[in-house]
């Protein structure tokens, strides 16, 4: 009888556990960070202005204390006969696509994080190490980062890379929009700045929905009436203009949704208030004390 | 205890296991020195491998047994599964420690791995750290469920020699202390054991829901934690019959027919969830039409699938196949190798990244890691049942 007696005493201090526990889990599960600004920043890539410079290659390499030469060695064009992705020392690369129609100058795309509105590295990141700054970046803390890559599992369009031959103080690594130094008003990402061809513009990102929807109204012909990003996932601070399907750019077909939603309403739907735990805990203790002991010969039919 | 005794610790086996454990401590040695890149095939479109697919989300499967025969033997009070409760919780206790040790070694910032147990760094969005926050929990259940046995051995036979010896009595009374409240606080170990299980079976399969664009249409779906579960219910009880064989074969100790036939039985009907869970997400997701390209991915689905769980669970509801030890192991091993091969699946194989130009394939140093942490799991456990109570115990009325 003290048995049980103590069994009681102590789930029920157990439980009391749980429901503070249950308070921690709820407000970290609001942790995905603070509603997004209205006047969130973006940036609206263009990509039927951009030559293939590689000049934002530089400003972003150099900004950012990653290995680069001179300016003068991104002259070089021969990089770009292969396809390229982001990798754990360039942080944005330029591609080179066919001619447009009519057009003999190739086509070329930039590759960036493209700071999702509803991040699903954020959402799996299991340390806040990934943040949605409600101003429009999606930022990195190495110092919280336990270095999982889960992030880079999650991420729709493949972007985050990883410093593997780091042993000791590896980094996931992704272009940061600059939020470093944006945050100084009237100050913009190195590569939009560095651009000479005005391909990028930085600003408000409602803004620049509306100047890309005005851009294809003025010009229908040179546009395919999509600004990718506007949905892409749950929308992105990146948006894009082209004059040709996005898929043969090398930028997915996404749904409106960000893949975040599908792991995020599983997890609030089996743990929101440890509801779920809880209840399972409450039901097998039922049975534990109501079962009665069954006797051999009455579970054992396997004989017959 | 002392018919095993007779059995040495060293043959050959064992001789071939040392060999492969040390091999993979020295890549171990290499990883932790030049970087995981340096031992591993991993790259920007290939985040995880074998490390995770294998030593993690196979690992965590296969050692569900602790939390299923605890339920049956515990929960439902049947007592006749007693005598299968400890090596289960053997299996288990080992098994996720390598789970610990396998996500350890792969994470780049290990240092940082006490990052999961501080609120201010929680984020409870991530399945991840659903998993990673109920593995911690639950391993530290498995050393508390675990440690009556090492109680029983000790209790009233501490012996130390030496300088250790004015120590003897100390430590009995601590023997005696644990002996007397391990009893009273057992039952919530149990039941929380068991709800910790639950939470983290099904949430290591929420983990891949993220990333529909990437995992193939056959493994993608919301139902996947529901599968999880439901697989490793059955999992869980199959490698309890298959270790029990296998130590039986190594340790000479009886296979005990009249206790894992009946524990057999139960498994079809496992299955038979598990089944449904699989087929009906398939028919209402009309996936079924990826099985008729043949692919690496479209033969891996049919094999873990017929010979993981359509055969085993036919030859487990025969009941002379049952009753017949070789039938009965083979279709644990069928049970064992097709949910492992389901993990892989999920993890490696269905992963297809959107811009890799070749599939990933583990380095052979990756693997030497991953069979050299089997190695030693397989060396712990024989040393294990070896020195302490785990085989011969009959059972107790403890938490009756």
């Amino acid at each position: 009888m003290s048995s049980r007696r103590e069994f009681l005493k102590f789930t029920g201090a157990a439980a009391g556990g749980a429901v503070a526990a249950a308070a921690g889990v709820d407000a970290a599960m609001a942790s995905t960070g603070p509603p997004l600004d209205p006047d969130r920043v973006g940036v609206l890539c263009d990509f039927t202005l951009c030559v293939g410079c590689r000049r934002c290659e530089w400003a972003c390499s150099s900004s950012n204390e990653l290995p680069h030469g001179d300016l003068a060695d991104y002259d070089d064009t021969t990089p770009l006969a292969n396809m390229r992705r982001p990798d754990a020392t360039n942080l944005t690369v330029i591609n080179r696509y066919p001619a447009s129609q009519g057009q003999v100058k190739p086509f070329h795309a930039k590759v960036n994080c493209l700071h999702c509105e509803h991040p699903a590295c954020v959402s799996a990141c299991l340390v806040q190490a990934l943040k949605k700054d409600p101003h429009g970046p999606v930022t990195y803390d190495a110092g919280a980062c336990v270095g999982c890559r889960y992030c880079m599992t999650a991420c729709p369009f493949q972007i985050p890379a990883y410093e593997y031959d780091n042993a000791f103080t590896p980094r996931v690594m992704k272009c940061s929009l600059c939020a470093e130094r944006t945050s100084e008003a009237g100050v913009m990402p190195e590569c939009v700045k560095m651009c000479p061809q005005e391909a990028m513009v930085y600003g408000r990102r409602d803004q620049l929905l509306d100047l890309a929807h005005e851009r294809i109204a003025t010009h229908p012909g040179r546009y395919l009436d999509h600004v990718y990003g506007a949905r892409e996932c749950g929308g992105t601070s990146w948006l894009y203009l082209a004059d040709r399907d996005f898929t043969e750019l090398d930028l997915p077909d996404m749904p409106d949704v960000s893949p975040a939603e599908l792991t995020e309403s599983l997890q609030h739907g089996i743990f929101k208030g440890f509801s779920g735990p809880i209840m399972l805990f409450g039901l097998i203790a039922v049975i534990m004390k109501s079962a009665g002991l069954r006797p051999d010969d009455r579970l054992e039919d396997d004989d017959e | 205890m002392n018919e095993q005794a007779k059995v040495p610790f060293f043959t050959r086996g064992v001789m071939t296991l040392t060999v492969i454990a040390v091999a993979g401590i020295a890549v171990l040695a290499a990883r932790f020195v030049f970087g995981i890149g340096a031992v591993t095939n991993l790259d920007d479109q290939y985040p995880w491998g074998i490390w995770i697919g294998i030593d993690v989300a196979s690992g965590v499967a296969l050692a569900a047994g602790g939390f299923t025969t605890a339920f049956i033997a515990h929960i439902l009070h049947r007592e006749r599964f007693h005598s299968i409760v400890r090596p289960a919780l053997l299996t288990a206790m080992l098994g996720y420690t390598f789970v610990a040790l396998g996500v350890f070694i792969d994470l780049g910032r290990y240092y940082n791995i006490w990052h999961v147990l501080m609120p201010w760094y929680w984020q409870g969005n991530s399945a991840l750290f659903e998993v990673g926050v109920c593995v911690l929990m639950y391993l530290t259940v498995l050393y508390i469920e675990f440690l009556p046995i090492v109680v029983e051995r000790f209790k009233g036979r501490v012996n130390w020699r030496g300088g250790m010896a004015r120590f003897n009595g100390a430590t009995e009374k601590v023997l005696n202390v644990l002996d007397a409240t391990l009893n009273r606080v057992m039952s919530f170990f149990i039941i929380a054991g068991v709800v910790l299980s639950c939470a983290h079976q099904s949430s290591l399969g929420t983990l891949m829901v993220i990333a529909p664009s990437k995992l193939h249409p056959l493994w993608h779906t919301s139902v996947l934690p529901l599968q999880f579960l439901l697989s490793a219910f059955a999992v869980g009880l199959a490698m309890v019959i298959f270790e029990s064989y296998l130590a039986s074969r190594s340790l000479k100790h009886p296979f005990d027919l009249d206790v894992l036939a009946p524990l057999g039985r139960m498994i079809p009907f496992l299955l038979t969830l598990y089944f449904a869970a699989k087929l009906i997400d398939m028919v209402s997701r009309g996936t079924y039409t990826y099985l008729a390209e043949p692919s690496l991915q479209s033969i891996s689905w049919l094999v873990e699938v017929v010979v993981g769980v359509v055969v085993p669970a036919f030859i487990l509801m025969t009941h002379r196949l049952r009753r017949n030890q070789t039938w009965l192991f083979s279709a644990a091993a069928m049970i064992v190798g097709g949910v492992a091969l389901n993990r892989i699946n999920v993890f490696v194989i269905g992963y297809k990244p959107l811009y890799a130009e070749q599939p990933y394939v583990p380095a052979w140093s990756e693997v030497l890691v991953t069979a050299g942490f089997i190695a030693i799991l397989v060396l712990l456990y024989r040393f294990f049942v070896l020195n302490l109570p785990v085989l011969d115990h009959e059972g107790d009325a403890h938490h009756a």
